[in-house]
Order: structure tokens, then C-alpha cells, then sequence
């Protein structure tokens, strides 16, 4: 296989395989969960499940005092490689022709250099979780093997793009090639691991804010 | 493209031997080439071909005192696009005196004779000069079934592997002969694979390009001709020399590309201001040529400065990349489809999965037995 046979594969039927499972994995996840239901709470209702719910799920995107405190290093390094991700996945130009091609429309890009310095912060930020979590004895306790993978994952396209748009190394169609691979495996695992959270997070928010909405208190 | 150039091309078909045993400083002298202008051509392909001053010189020398080698040219599956490249290149200039200077004792197009007188001719220069001719092939070789296209009743393959046998190496011309190029292309109908695909006991220099350069065509005979060797060769087979550096690494609109200013359409601001044509399909990130820098018709552009984007033609399966206005960041199948139909599926089967989960989930509640106070007691 040439390289640039390599490349029209991840281009076409490798990207083709990638998103099906993706797709079908996050349907069928979500099918299970909401299909599964939940027990009738046969205590009285003493507030709206829904406006707590609906509360929660942005007020979790925000710290509150005493976990910032606790939790500093974590909390700022995950903002940080949380919008780095967005900013490098869905405002790089190439990038938005990618999704243009797929769901017809667009939106507005980042200047390249920009959206090239926010991917080595972001990668800094995930070399600093790992470092952390390795240092730290009962985050490296608490660490399995699906931690390591889904971390490993998430960086590689990060990387492999920063290489890829650098050339650096390699000859440009391979690097180009490897890049898109790397997307792919992070499209095959997401559904089966943590990284569902990217769209579970919406229901479980919602679930914790409902059963404190339910008792009438605050989530 | 001047009348006189085709006819000194046809005079060496094999019909007028004129200056068989010429070297090519006299063939130059005689086409009133002078020295200083001679030397400026090598200056320049010294410059081209990444060589030190120091060896203009020696290639001078080397050039001059050259004997005439003997080419064979076959072609295949083709469009005699690479022919027309290299004979309709510019006006007169060193590098077709080059051309006209090799022995080009065989080529199908270029040739006055035909059919068995052409075989002939072939087969002539083949025993006199065994071992020492150049074979160069311009189109891809059909495996599917010989039919697809012969020569004089002769199959492509034949062809091919009984003039290989006695050649000092092979220069595979265009993509269709260095990767199989257009016929190569899906599903592709005729089985068509190169020269590389065939032969392995034989240098082979892979000079790819829909068409190639012709500069880069006769830079490579160049080499040939004054060290008598193949130059350095990339991973897949082409001279480092021309194809060492990408187009993008070399594009003049690399700046707008770094900056993220593109043009949208052909017609837009971005394009009038020369921005780069990424988004409008170019393949030049990822095509290793020699356009951006040597350009095309005698330097005086190339298909980026036109406005058009790298069609990508020097690398192999450059037809198959999901169209030639697809940016290489999309997907080159329609991934819309795929997913409205995984949607589908994946529904149903998330509806099925859950309730088989439910079903899981009632028979264990049925089958949980209470602690009763006797069970305690026990
Ligand atoms: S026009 Fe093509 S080769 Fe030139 S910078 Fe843009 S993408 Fe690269
Ligand atoms: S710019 Fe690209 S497509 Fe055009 S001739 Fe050069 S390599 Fe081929």
C-alpha cells in the first residue's frame, strides 16, 4: 500500500467504518440508558424535577468555592484542555470543511496561528493531568487502564495533527494519513468508554439536579 | 513549437542517421548553440539538480564529450500527453537539442516508420546496443487482458519485459507508467499496473506527473548522460532532486495558507488576492513536484499561479482522492448517507438491546427472593 493509498483509505472507507461505529455506539448506549427507566418515586414531590434538572446541567460546568479550592490543578487544567479540544476540533479551518462535507453548513474559523497555539496549550494541559495523576498517590490508585487509554486517545490526534500541519518527520501524506487515523480510533472508542461523558454529561446533570429538584432542595 | 523540431525528432527514427556518432558538443556547435550559452545551460541544471558550482565543469565536460546512447521508447496504455509535454515543451531551447541529440531509435508516435518496420527498428537497436540503451516508457500495462492494447500484434507485457531484458535502466515516464495513473484508477478496467509492478532487476527512475515536467524529463536524461548513473531516488522511485520537496513547502501562496486565508471560490475576493486555494481542493500539502519552483512552459507559470489548485498528478492514485475539488480535510466517500443509515439501524438495535436490558432487568426482580424474619431466625 502507498501512502497515499493509506490516505484515500482513512479518507474514505476508514472515516466510513469510524463513524458507523461511532454513530451506532452512541445511539445504542443512549438507547439502553433511557430505556432502562427508572423506579416511580412513591415519595410526595416537593419541587420541579425538570427546573432542577435543567439548573444542574449548566451550573456543573461551574466550580463551586470549596472544590476550586481543593481541586485547583485539575479544575484549571480540565478547562483548559476542555476548550483547547473545542477550539482545535470545530475552529481550524480544514477541520470545518470536514463538517461542512458531512452535515452542510458552516461557521466562522479561527486564524490558523491562533488555533495552532491553543493545540501545544492544550497538549501542555494534558501532559500535566497525566503528570499529576501519576504523582499523586490516590489519583494513581484510583487509575486503571481505561483512564490510560481514553487519555491516550484524546492527545494522539492533538499530536499527530500539530506534527501533520508542522511536516515534521515524515513525508506529508503519511503524516496526513496518521492524523486521520488517530481521529478514527478516537471516534471507535468514545462510545464504549468515559468518553461518552461528552454527551452523557446532559442526562446525568440532569439526573442529579431532578432527584434534588424532586425533594425541593438545591443540587 | 517550431516544424523544425519534429522533423530533427523524426530524423532520429531510425529513417536519417545523420550524426549517429556525433558527440554532443558537436551536435550543439552544429545547431549554432554557442559555448557561453552551452555553459549557462549547465550552470542552470547544476543549479536545478541541487549540485555544487564546482561541478559545472566536469558536467560541460562530461556533456560534450558524450556519444549518442541509444533509447527506446515504448508506449503503453497512454495519452500521449508525456510525449506531447516533452516535444511541444518551448521553443528550441538546450534541453530539446538534448533530446533531439539521444538516439531515439524507437517511438511510436514520434516515428516515421510503422508496424513491422517499426518492430524492426526496435528490434535492431535492441541487439546492437544490448545492455546499454535506455529504455523509457510512457503508460500503464494492461494484466487484465492482454487485447486491452498491442503493439503490432505484440502485447504490452511482451512488450515491455523482452525490451527490459537488454535496457541499462528504465525511466518510466507519467504517472501511468511510474503508478498506473488514469487506467490505474477504480475500478480500473483493464487490470493496468507500471513498470515497477513488473520489473524488479532493473534500475527503474520513476517520473511521475500527468504529465511530467518536461525539464524534469530531460534533467533526468541530463544525468544519465553526464555521470551515467540514476539519480537519488525516493521511496517511490522518483529523483530526489525534483521531487524532494513538496508543492505546498515550496508555494508561493504558502503565507495565506499559515495565516488561514483562503479563497472560497474562483471568483472571490480571496482568489483575486491570491490566497491560498486549499479549500478549493489543492493537493499540494500533500504532492511532491517540481512545478512551484521550476514552473511550467519555459518558467513562465504553473497551475497554482493560474489560480488553480495541485490536482496532486506526481503522486500515485492521484484520480482516486474523492474528487479534485474535495479539500483533503474531507471525507472522500458521502459520509451524510452513511450516518442517516446508521442512525436507523442503530436505533432499532438500541430499542431491541433495551428491551431485552428491561426484560433482564423485570425477570431479576421476579426472582429476588425477601429475607424473611424466619430467614434471620435461622
Ligand atoms: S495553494 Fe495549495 S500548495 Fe499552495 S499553500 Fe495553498 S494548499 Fe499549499
Ligand atoms: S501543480 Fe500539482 S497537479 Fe499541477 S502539474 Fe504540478 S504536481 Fe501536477
Amino acid at each position: 500500500m502507498t501512502e497515499i493509498e493509506f490516505l484515500n483509505w482513512v479518507r474514505g472507507p476508514g472515516f466510513q467504518i469510524a463513524v458507523v461505529i461511532f454513530i451506532a455506539g452512541i445511539i445504542i448506549r443512549f438507547a439502553e440508558i433511557l430505556l432502562l427507566g427508572r423506579k416511580t418515586n412513591l415519595a410526595e414531590a416537593k419541587g420541579s424535577e425538570m427546573s432542577g434538572g435543567l439548573r444542574t446541567i449548566v451550573t456543573r460546568s461551574f466550580p463551586d468555592r470549596g472544590t476550586f479550592q481543593r481541586s485547583t490543578f485539575t479544575i484549571v487544567a480540565g478547562y483548559i484542555f476542555h476548550i483547547g479540544l473545542f477550539v482545535t476540533i470545530f475552529l481550524f479551518a480544514p477541520h470545518i470543511l470536514m463538517f461542512k462535507d458531512v452535515i452542510g453548513f458552516s461557521w466562522p474559523s479561527l486564524p490558523t496561528p491562533v488555533v495552532d497555539a491553543v493545540a501545544v496549550v492544550t497538549i501542555i494541559a494534558l501532559l500535566a493531568v497525566l503528570a499529576h495523576r501519576m504523582s499523586n498517590t490516590v489519583l494513581k490508585f484510583l487509575t486503571n487502564t481505561e483512564d490510560l487509554l481514553v487519555w491516550l486517545v484524546t492527545i494522539l490526534p492533538l499530536i499527530t495533527g500539530y506534527i501533520a500541519f508542522h511536516r515534521i518527520g515524515m513525508t506529508a501524506p503519511s503524516l496526513l494519513a496518521i492524523h486521520i487515523l488517530s481521529v478514527e480510533l478516537l471516534l471507535v472508542i468514545l462510545p464504549f468508554t468515559k468518553l461518552m461523558h461528552a454527551f452523557t454529561f446532559v442526562l446525568s446533570r440532569w439526573y442529579n439536579g431532578a432527584i434534588s429538584g424532586y425533594r425541593g432542595v438545591e443540587s | 513549437m517550431t516544424n523544425n523540431k519534429d522533423k530533427t525528432l523524426l530524423d532520429n527514427s531510425g529513417v536519417d542517421k545523420t550524426g549517429v556518432d556525433k558527440t554532443l558538443g558537436e551536435v550543439l556547435r552544429s545547431q549554432g548553440v554557442s559555448r557561453r550559452s552551452f555553459l549557462k545551460f549547465c550552470a542552470a541544471t547544476a543549479s536545478m539538480m541541487a549540485m555544487s558550482p564546482a561541478m559545472i565543469p566536469k558536467i560541460a565536460h562530461a556533456l560534450e564529450s558524450a556519444r549518442r546512447p541509444s533509447v527506446i521508447w515504448l508506449s503503453f496504455q497512454e495519452c500521449t500527453g508525456c510525449t506531447e509535454s516533452l516535444t511541444r515543451a518551448h521553443t528550441a531551447t538546450i534541453e530539446s537539442l538534448i533530446f533531439d541529440f539521444i538516439s531515439l531509435d524507437y517511438h511510436h508516435t514520434l516515428q516515421a516508420a510503422a508496424g513491422h518496420a517499426a518492430e524492426e527498428a526496435r528490434e535492431a537497436a535492441m541487439k546492437e546496443n544490448d545492455g546499454k540503451y535506455l529504455l523509457v516508457v510512457d503508460g500503464s500495462i494492461p494484466m487484465d487482458n492482454p487485447g486491452y492494447s498491442t503493439i503490432a500484434g505484440i502485447s504490452n507485457y511482451d512488450m515491455l519485459m523482452e525490451t527490459a531484458k537488454g535496457a541499462a535502466a528504465i525511466i518510466a515516464v507519467g504517472t501511468c507508467a511510474t503508478y498506473g495513473g488514469i487506467p490505474h484508477a477504480d475500478p480500473n478496467p483493464t487490470g493496468a499496473v507500471s513498470v515497477g509492478d513488473l520489473i524488479k532487476d532493473k534500475p527503474i527512475i520513476n517520473v511521475p506527473g500527468c504529465p511530467p515536467i518536461p525539464v524534469v524529463i530531460t534533467g533526468v536524461l541530463m544525468h544519465f548522460l553526464t555521470f551515467g548513473t540514476i539519480p537519488e531516488l525516493d521511496h517511490i522511485g522518483r529523483p530526489k532532486v525534483f521531487y524532494g520537496q513538496s508543492i505546498h513547502d515550496r508555494c508561493y501562496r504558502r503565507p495565506f495558507y499559515d495565516k488561514g486565508l483562503f479563497a472560497e471560490t474562483f471568483d472571490d475576493e480571496g482568489a483575486k488576492k491570491g490566497w491560498c486555494l486549499y479549500k478549493l481542493g489543492c493537493k499540494g500539502p500533500t504532492t511532491y513536484n517540481a512545478c512551484a519552483t521550476t514552473k511550467w512552459n519555459d518558467g513562465t507559470s504553473w497551475p497554482i499561479e493560474a489560480g488553480h489548485p495541485c490536482l496532486g498528478c506526481s503522486e500515485p492514485d492521484f484520480w482516486d482522492g474523492g474528487g479534485f475539488y474535495k479539500s483533503l480535510s474531507m471525507p472522500t466517500e458521502n459520509i451524510t448517507q452513511t450516518a442517516i443509515y446508521t442512525v436507523a439501524g442503530a436505533a432499532a438495535a438500541g430499542v431491541a438491546l433495551g428491551a431485552m436490558n428491561k426484560n433482564k432487568k423485570s425477570s431479576a426482580v421476579a426472582a429476588h427472593n425477601k429475607t424473611t424474619i424466619d430467614d434471620l431466625e435461622k
